[in-house]
């Protein structure tokens, strides 16, 4: 089974990237960009069958820091699991 | 000056990607006059009866995911957590603070410096706390000098953690130019017990003599004197 974890920045946290990448964007003439937030893909092959609640103790323990990090698990086989 | 000890036992972790490993050792070995035992990230158990655990600087496992996330997760952290919850003092510098964030023994999270870019240059701190064998040979409010080199150095925890290390009285440090977008300043923090310290600033890196400006100054070897003198003595 094929997993996507899109690990985000919490609403609220500064994102000094995005911040640079949005700037960069409107240099490069590109108007009406009105945020740019940078996160992080994780792609993983894990065995069918692999419950939700392991997936999220994966995102819990490693995969996110849940200091400054949300995270949404996507299967991709069509379903998809509430952030 | 210190007193040299014959008991002091102090261990400096080595990571792959470590790189300030050797300069704690020998900043250690300086002030102890003992020599620090290296323990490498694999084994499982530490030395026992250790009167100091550090972690140094680098880029622990490269910096994967996230600074420190990888080191925080492997077999010698949990032997790490066990002896800091059992009272054992830890340091841990640039990365060893990272490390100590990831691990969840001190709170918040460092994330990327605000301007983006690696910074490496001696700042000036001012001394938030004095109760921790780390801190407890200056005065609060003093202003001491110590460099700092990295790129995730950014200390974030959410506003109720900030107000909550303020009010125990667990900001160790804070940058009097905040050279990263920290919050509240903050450039080290100490756990509730006083006995684990992270700090962004490298102490093992201001080793010379007072006057040797261009050697990091001498700040940090205070720091390294506050904890064997206390820790010997404890």
């Amino acid at each position: 089974m094929k997993v996507r974890i899109l690990v985000r920045l919490k609403p609220g946290v500064l994102d000094p990237q995005g911040r640079a990448v949005h700037h960069s964007l409107g240099s490069l003439g590109f108007a009406g960009v009105e945020d740019v937030r940078i996160g992080r893909m994780i792609e993983m092959d894990v065995a069918d069958g692999t419950s939700d609640e392991v997936l999220n103790k994966m995102c819990e323990q490693l995969l996110a820091n849940m200091v400054i990090e949300d995270f949404a698990i996507e299967k991709l086989d069509g379903q998809k699991e509430p952030a | 000056m210190a007193s040299r000890s014959s008991s002091f036992k102090a261990a400096v972790i080595t990571f792959p990607g470590s790189n300030c490993d050797r300069d704690m050792a020998v900043a250690l070995e300086a002030v102890s006059g003992q020599p620090a035992i290296r323990v490498w990230h694999g084994d499982a158990d530490l030395p026992g009866n250790l009167d100091l655990l550090t972690l140094p600087g680098g880029f622990s496992y490269g910096d994967y995911l996230r600074s420190g996330a990888m080191a925080a997760k492997s077999p010698i952290l949990r032997a790490v957590v066990a002896a800091a919850e059992r009272g054992v003092p830890v340091l841990g510098v640039c990365n060893g603070f990272q490390v100590l964030t990831e691990s969840g023994l001190l709170p918040g999270a460092l994330m990327r410096n605000t301007g983006q870019a690696y910074i490496c240059r001696t700042v000036d701190l001012e001394v938030a706390n004095t109760s921790s064998p780390f801190t407890r040979g200056f005065a609060v409010g003093e202003h001491i000098r110590v460099p700092i080199a990295h790129h995730d150095g950014n200390y974030f925890a959410d506003q109720s953690t900030l107000d909550q290390l303020e009010d125990e009285d667990r900001i160790a440090f804070r940058y009097l130019d905040n050279p990263n977008g920290s919050l509240r300043n903050i450039a080290g923090v100490l756990s509730a017990d006083r006995r684990v310290l992270g700090m962004m600033p490298h102490p093992e890196r201001a080793m010379g003599p007072a006057a040797h400006a261009s050697m990091g100054g001498a700040d940090g070897r205070r720091l390294i004197e506050n904890a064997i003198e206390s820790l010997v003595a404890a």
